[in-house]
């Protein structure tokens, strides 16, 4: 089985597009959206939600003030700065326990926190993995192992060969989450100079987890000096550029019709699209 | 003033939003310009700060000594992020995991843990043009960016307008960044993508009780929705920028908004006018 993350490291290149497209044009895989805190693959495939689970995640620290005698010690040592006239902030509290464990007067407990949900779901295209991380919340690397796990386990049981995820942006914990133990990163970037400064990011992001990179070019006709020198720079990494994706409102359309562009439309920047899965689903690395 | 500016989704003109607000300020107003997405900083691409410091960003891990450790468990059992873990004959420490909270090296009953700083980030102090400057970097690797942006606020300035960048998402990088914030930017764009991460950002605004209107960025690329919600939620739409090839090959060079067509200086300036009314008023509202 081959487990294909997508990245990008900036935000807005693309990466939910050509997942979505992915989506209509694989066969015998299971869909994840590791991007649980602000999903959207959901909106191109439609999904109807066959099971729902809750994520508990963290714990939090919550003082009883029957029992507190306002010593101090727990806003002393926390070091998130959570506790303060001796009511803990929730959103700071990082769930450490450590005021729960040197109260002098037991006051302190650890609850558990109803952190979000993630779904196993029907699509048109088969099935995917989601999830909906609560708002302010922490811990979206957790959530993220937890749907590729789950991914994983479908993908074993129905013996299929692909499993394929949105990831996030950034470089962070769910970014890193979402790409450990993969066997296939696809980084999908724009010839900005933004665009080549997270490339950088996140392809070194990726050869710290050793996992293969390949390169997508999206909106590539925006500057074409821009992008030779991401052609340049790939070509110094030893790191292949897969496809050139031109720029046409056709996707944002295709996005309004809540369909994957590969579907809604048959013009340049599909071709270019299924051209890019014939090469990742070729591709059996490890 | 602190203005932070998000958008749930990525890539949808924070930075272009950032930048230009604070190139347009820069002569009426003092500026300081803090870049808190950590992850993938960007604002120092277009504004080409001089950086004249730094300073790394360490979290405090523990370092057990051996010769007083007992194996007698404690740390292991109070760590809530499974960073030790304690063996018959030695102490397995798993740095990387490890939040840096202290606990086991407090209730060591033998004292026998210190802690030792682990660099993860770095924040860089510079300016350019006028403007104050201040970024944080996660290192390649690392998983906590809260602890880099934590730094980064802690030492941006707390005169004059502060803009603050912040990362897309709405998880504890975003959250950290925009607490303590006196107004909050969403820069949007109105595509269903943009529409349902839009909604995503104001329920974290709300839950953090900041102060926030909309950037409506590429107007016209998609559809009405984005428009018709802020209408119906009455969130106000502060400024608009069209969809529009030149901006994207400017965007694209790193050149920023105001300084490629400077006809654009006296809308931002009328936008920051906007926000700084409804700051004025809100907070006279409190008062009364």
């Amino acid at each position: 089985m081959n487990e294909v993350v997508v990245l990008s490291g900036k935000g807005g290149t693309g990466k939910t597009s050509i997942v979505g497209s992915f989506a209509v044009l694989a066969k015998n895989k299971v869909l994840v959206d590791c991007d649980v805190d602000a999903a959207d693959l959901h909106l191109l495939l439609q999904p109807a939600i066959r099971e729902k689970h809750e994520f508990w995640s963290g714990q939090v620290a919550v003082i009883d003030g029957e029992k507190c005698t306002q010593c101090g010690l727990c806003q002393e040592l926390c070091r998130f700065k959570a506790i303060e006239d001796f009511r803990v902030d929730a959103v700071l509290c990082e769930g450490c326990g450590f005021c729960s464990h040197v109260c002098p007067s037991e006051a302190i407990t650890m609850k558990e926190n109803l952190a979000g949900q993630w779904y196993i779901s029907d699509t048109k295209y088969g099935l995917l993995v989601h999830a909906r991380l609560g708002i302010a919340q922490e811990n979206s690397g957790k959530l993220v192992a937890i749907v590729r796990q789950q991914a994983r386990k479908m993908a074993e049981k129905l013996g299929f060969d692909y499993i394929i995820s949105d990831g996030p942006p950034g470089i962070g914990c769910p970014v890193i989450s979402s790409l450990s133990g993969a066997n296939l990163a696809l980084l999908v970037t724009e010839p900005t100079l933004s665009g080549i400064h997270d490339l950088e990011r996140v392809l070194n992001v990726c050869r710290h987890f050793n996992v293969p990179a390949l390169v997508c070019i999206n909106k590539y006709d925006i500057n074409e000096n821009n992008t030779r020198e991401i052609e340049h720079y790939c070509l110094s990494q030893k790191v292949e550029v897969a496809a050139h994706i031109p720029f046409d409102n056709v996707v944002t359309e295709a996005m309004v019709h809540g369909l994957p562009v590969v579907e809604y439309s048959r013009n340049g920047v599909s071709h270019q699209i299924e051209a890019l899965w014939e090469l990742v689903s070729k591709l059996r690395v490890r | 003033m602190i203005i932070s500016i998000a958008s749930g989704k990525g890539g949808t003109g924070k930075t272009l939003v950032a930048t230009s607000l604070a190139l347009s300020l820069k002569d009426r107003e003092r500026v300081q310009l803090v870049d808190c997405d950590v992850e993938e900083p960007n604002d120092h691409i277009f504004l080409k700060p001089v950086i004249k410091r730094s300073e790394t960003v360490s979290i405090m891990v523990p370092r057990v000594n051996e010769d007083k450790c007992t194996f007698c468990g404690k740390c292991a059992d109070v760590c809530a992020y499974n960073a030790i873990a304690v063996l018959p004959t030695n102490v397995l420490v798993f740095p990387h995991l490890c939040h840096g909270c202290g606990a086991c090296s407090y209730l060591c009953p033998e004292k026998a843990i210190s802690e030792l700083g682990r660099e993860i980030g770095v924040v860089e102090y510079g300016h350019s043009n006028g403007i104050a400057f201040v970024q944080g970097r996660l290192n390649i690797g690392e998983t906590m960016p809260t602890p880099v942006i934590r730094k980064v606020k802690e030492t941006a300035h707390h005169d004059g307008i502060v803009i603050v960048d912040i990362s897309p998402g709405t998880s504890c990088p975003v959250v950290e960044s925009i607490r303590d914030s006196d107004f909050c930017l969403l820069v949007t764009e109105p595509t269903p993508f943009g529409l349902n991460d839009l909604i995503l950002a104001v329920e974290t605004a709300k839950e953090l009780e900041v102060h926030f209107g909309v950037v409506i960025n590429r107007a016209g690329v998609g559809d009405v929705k984005v428009e018709e919600y802020c209408l119906r939620e009455g969130i106000p739409v502060l400024l608009t920028i069209p969809l529009d090839i030149e901006i994207a090959r400017l965007n694209s060079r790193g050149i920023t908004l105001v300084e490629g067509m400077p006809q654009w200086q006296e809308p931002f300036l009328a936008f920051f006018d906007r926000v700084q009314k409804i700051i004025h008023e809100r907070s006279s509202s409190l008062k009364r």
